[in-house]
């Protein structure tokens, strides 16, 4: 870990303006992730700004009849909350299958959307990574790869997005609230936040340095049967190998997001167009561009089964 | 002492302490965080410095430099000390890789130099600022291309043969009427303990005090004075808890040595942890192995040909996998050969891991003899009581000491519920695919000296001291109860003190020896001390009772405290061993019964019941005998459904080298177990009459669990880990 300062931002405004005045500068949170990353010389800001006493811990209706979860709710509070729990059900059980209760107790809901891969590569500081030190290459490629995306993959990384929560947010087609360092505001659909990997796998999401997220916001409720499954070796800890975010309404339309096969969570909205028809139509739509490795062919088989049942489910 | 007859009746058979189940005596220390484990020594007049180690980042070759400047002016650091500075160093005896000196570089992740600060935190981020110029050389790192080349090693004194044979197997397995020939493999696994290696070195003058994580006392000591280049009596060495070992703490490994280098860089004494990313390829692991399994039966059932080859990979001079150990011995059938190759691997040294050669060797045995019981449409259950022998196969002459296979198979078969077994992919319940599997248990009992002096004082307390350690196994608490039952004390009035080089050697912790040995050994010292008791006040030897604090002689009897006197008593031996592990073979024995369900939409696996019946001699405290075994079957399931370093053929290391990458089983993994052990004693293996179980309960777990993987869904998977993509393909659809 490098030396780094550090410092408690007053406000909102203060702390994006902090940030994107010091490109050496990040925002921590939870720290979950950022001090794993930091003991490790993965990241390696030289400059702390926490925002964990900016007031964004709270979970409100809007006006719209959705939900605004502040930047800085705990998963554990997201998922035990009681709104959430009735109306966005997908979100409360895709937050209960990730980590351990410990980390969900710190943990935050902006943090989560960027915790960064779990690649053992990006994770080994002597291999190459271009998510790590742009430019030096790939190291996963050819190696071993059965947790890798099989969907949207580049040339320069095929890096997955390990969490849960993010897929649910997709599913329920969350808004991100932002203040930039020049003070504006932005609201950014979920389905824009995270990015593809390409030539540029280092830059996941779409915040600006220095933007600060101060919330999500979910639309009104869909109804539907919400349902995540994340399959994994094991029973617990362990990060999806696929998963499965999905609202099923009783017609048999719905929304599916999937995890563990791509650089962000996997959705495709003509793959639930075929939704009625059956798991093995909307897999083959959602994953009809998929360029999997020997290790991780099987996820195209998991993620039609995995949805076979979750269909099965939703209808029993 | 000698033990070269099987032991009559003795005080341990008394059974008033040995026996009981009582907690273990170090628990509360432990529970209250007063049991100090090795980095957390601390004196606070002693200023220590902290080492972090840099591991090499290349799998082998040469390396031509080290620039150390920029980490020698961060802030904070005391000294840098790389493996060029300290040239070439001596290997220790029980070390295959080199663990520091030198510019070779033999595995990714070795040693090659410490930084040593004044905080943690300050070293490890000067260690990051340490420059290395490698010349790199191509390297094996794949089992399966390097199979061909591997050769058959020369038979280690002491150790057994590489290969065996006995009868025509040849012949009698063309001429079976059913026969099978499978490969199977297992891979490379770690220890994954949850203390990591890690040590505390203070020199004084020429002398060197070591407090570190051993499960092997004596056998640091000797291979760290070695390394240093220093006399073996100028060492102190001081490991009274162990967070964990599973055999990966039996060899001396880097950071003792580092923090040896770095105290006497740094002018004081230096603590080193090894950060968990350096303990897969830094230290040690179980290593990969394919098994080539052939068995011929008869209709009726009998095994007429039976043949196991195994071939395992390891760095230059290092050592088998000895996956074919147990089928030597475990069935009948007159036509037997076994046979190990070794191949060259430049990946970390391979060695032994809890239930080394028998673990996987079993992996692969008893998926065959599932197998082959399903081709002769025969109760797996039914077809190895049928098959059992009561003598060593290979030398029917050889009796084993005692045997009961057969007993553990049928209790546990009663127990579990076997009778409800369908036929593969039968049964089910909801979305799961429900299956019971079964697997023989079979783990030889070791027979190693070891010592202990035992000291009565006028309070009428006993104190052990043996460097015998306690990895978590219950020693301390065995130990206790070993000596109050010599003496007719409660186990309150007995002081164990384990794990330091200034007490006599004992066996140590390995290969489910040490719970035997180790107590064997203080019985021993026990006998001096009574003999010293008798003598003392003139009592006869032979018929002196010591029960109730008291020691007895026809009707005389004085307090223990009292004939202790001012100065006490002290008792001291060594248990030696004779020949009866030669002329009767020495074993334990268990069954595992399994029953798991496999989701029919992904395959996930889990377990949802398990059982082991456990026949290994005289139990001696059964809580924690239990806790042996339920944490060997706990392994079982990580090495059935999970655990695997997974090997980047092209660079040459385990890339999944943390806890968040090997994944080993967590609670939700494990439901419901339960142990059986069977009521007995073996004469011939201690005066205890007890043997090793540590490892028995993890030897044929994961291919129990294998076979309740088939019975659930009628798919074979012979390569382990059972990951689900490895069924996905032959589950029913689904959609």
């Amino acid at each position: 870990m490098r030396a780094f300062t550090y410092e408690r931002a007053p406000s909102v405004e203060a702390a994006a303006k902090a940030a994107a005045s010091n490109p050496e500068a990040k925002f921590i949170a939870g720290g979950t992730n950022l001090l794993d990353l930091m003991k490790l010389e993965i990241e390696t800001p030289t400059h702390l700004i926490d925002v964990n006493g900016l007031g964004l811990d709270q979970i409100e209706p809007t006006q719209e009849g959705g939900l605004r979860i502040g930047a800085l709710v705990r998963n554990t509070d997201l998922a035990g909350h009681g709104i959430v729990r009735r109306d966005y059900g997908l979100l409360s059980r895709a937050l209960l299958a990730g980590a351990s209760g410990q980390l969900r107790n710190k943990a935050s809901t902006a943090g989560n959307l960027l915790q960064r891969t779990r690649c053992p590569y990006f994770y080994d500081t002597n291999q190459p990574c271009n998510k790590r030190q742009p430019g030096s290459g790939c190291s996963a490629i050819g190696g071993f790869t059965r947790q890798h995306a099989v969907i949207g993959t580049s040339e320069a990384c095929i890096a997955t997005n390990p969490s849960d929560m993010a897929i649910a947010m997709r599913a329920l087609d969350a808004v991100v609230e932002t203040v930039k360092g020049d003070g504006s505001h932005r609201a950014i659909p979920i389905a824009d936040f995270h990015r593809l990997p390409g030539d540029t796998p280092h830059i996941e999401t779409v915040l600006e340095h220095g933007e600060i997220i101060t919330a999500v916001v979910l639309p009104p409720p869909i109804g539907g049967r919400q349902l995540y499954r994340k399959v994994r070796d094991r029973a617990s800890y362990a990060f999806a190998l696929v998963s499965i975010g999905a609202v099923i309404q009783p017609d048999g339309t719905g929304r599916i997001a999937v995890g563990g096969v791509a650089h962000k969570p996997w959705r495709v909205e003509a793959a639930e167009a075929e939704l009625p028809k059956g798991a093995r139509a909307a897999a083959g739509i959602l994953l009809s561009d998929a360029r999997p490795t020997d290790h991780n062919r099987f996820k195209l088989d998991l993620v039609e089964r995995t949805l076979g049942a979750v269909i099965a489910e939703a209808r029993g | 002492m000698q033990f070269d007859t099987p032991a009559a009746t003795n005080p341990i058979d008394q059974l008033k302490v040995v026996g009981r189940p009582i907690h273990r005596i170090d628990g509360q220390l432990k529970t209250t965080g007063r049991a100090m484990y090795a980095y957390e020594w601390h004196d606070p007049n002693t200023p220590y410095a902290y080492g972090y180690p840099v591991g090499a980042a290349i799998a082998k070759g040469r390396i031509k430099s080290i620039d150390v400047s920029a980490a020698k002016k961060a802030p904070g650091v005391l000294a840098v000390v790389t493996t060029l500075d300290v040239g070439e160093l001596k290997k220790g005896q029980f070390n295959t890789a080199k663990l520091f000196g030198g510019d070779r570089v033999q595995h990714y992740h070795q040693a090659i130099a410490v930084v040593v600060a004044q905080t943690f935190e300050q070293a490890r981020a000067a260690a990051a600022l340490v420059r290395v110029d490698y010349v790199v050389e191509k390297g094996a790192f794949d089992l399966e291309k390097a199979k061909d080349s591997a050769i058959e090693p020369a038979a280690k004194p002491g150790e057994a043969p590489p290969d065996t044979a006995v009868g025509d197997f040849d012949a009698a397995f063309a001429s079976a009427p059913v026969t099978l020939d499978e490969t199977y493999t297992t891979p490379d696994q770690s220890h994954c303990m949850m203390e990591p290696h890690a040590s505390i070195a203070a020199w004084n003058g020429d002398k060197l005090t070591v407090w570190t994580s051993s499960q092997m006392i004596d056998w640091w000591r000797s291979d760290l004075a070695t390394t240093l280049g220093i006399d073996k009596e100028k060492l102190h060495l001081m490991s009274p808890f162990i967070g964990g070992g599973f055999g990966g703490k039996l060899f001396l490994r880097a950071d003792a040595v580092l923090a040896a280098f770095g105290a006497k860089a740094a002018g004081r004494p230096v603590k080193v942890a090894l950060p968990r990313p350096l303990m897969a390829n830094n230290t040690t692991h179980r290593p990969a192995t394919i098994q080539r399994i052939r068995i011929g039966a008869g209709r009726d059932g009998r095994i007429a040909a039976i043949a196991h080859e195994s071939w395992s990979g390891d760095l230059p001079g290092g050592g088998l996998e000895t996956a074919v150990n147990q089928t030597r011995l475990l069935y009948a059938g007159a036509h037997r050969m076994t046979a190990m190759r070794l191949a060259t691997l430049d990946l970390a040294e391979g060695n032994a891991m809890r239930a080394p050669g028998e673990a996987p060797g079993l992996m692969a045995l008893e998926i065959a003899i599932d197998e082959i019981a399903e081709k002769l449409d025969m109760d797996p259950v039914q077809f190895r009581i049928l098959n059992d022998t009561q003598v060593d196969p290979e030398n029917p002459k050889r009796p084993f000491s005692h045997r009961n296979l057969i007993g553990c198979l049928e209790v546990g078969a009663e127990r579990f519920g076997w009778s409800q077994r369908g036929r593969p992919g039968a049964r089910r319940d909801g979305n799961w695919l429900i299956g019971l599997g079964v697997a023989a248990a079979f783990r030889n009992n070791l027979l190693i000296p070891s010592g202990a002096r035992v000291r009565l004082d006028r309070e009428g307390i006993v104190t052990v001291e043996t460097d015998m350690t306690d990895i978590g196994t219950g020693s301390y608490t065995i130990i206790a109860q070993t000596a109050a039952e010599m003496l007719g004390l409660p186990i309150e009035k007995v002081a164990v003190h384990l794990g330091d080089s200034h007490f006599p050697v004992s066996a140590g912790s390995g290969g489910q020896f040490g719970g035997n040995c180790s107590t064997a050994g203080v019985y021993a010292a026990c006998v001096k001390l009574r003999e010293a008791i008798a003598q003392k006040l003139g009592f006869n030897s032979d018929d002196v009772v010591f029960e109730n604090g008291e020691v007895r002689s026809g009707n005389r009897s004085v307090r223990l405290a009292e004939a202790a006197g001012s100065d006490g008593l002290v008792g001291e031996d060594t248990i030696q061993w004779g020949d009866l592990s030669e002329t009767h073979q020495q074993s334990t024995f268990g069954a595992h019964f399994v029953e798991v369900g496999v989701d029919v939409a992904t395959g996930e696996s889990r377990i949802r019941r398990m059982l082991a019946v456990c026949a290994a001699g005289r139990i001696l405290n059964p809580i924690t005998a239990r806790s042996q075994v339920i944490g060997a079957m706990t392994m079982g399931v990580g090495g059935a459904l999970s655990e695997e370093l997974a090997v980047d053929t092209r660079s040459g290391f385990f890339v999944n080298h943390d806890l968040a990458g090997y994944e080993v089983p967590v609670h939700a993994d494990i439901p419901h177990q339960e142990v059986i052990f069977m009521d007995e004693t073996d004469p011939m293996s201690s005066p205890m009459k007890a043997k090793g179980v540590g490892e028995l309960g993890l030897c044929g777990v994961s291919a129990a669990i294998a076979n309740a993987i088939y019975n659930a869904t009628g798919i074979r998977v012979r390569h382990y880990p059972i990951t689900l993509d490895k069924l996905i393909g032959g589950l029913p659809d689904v959609a």
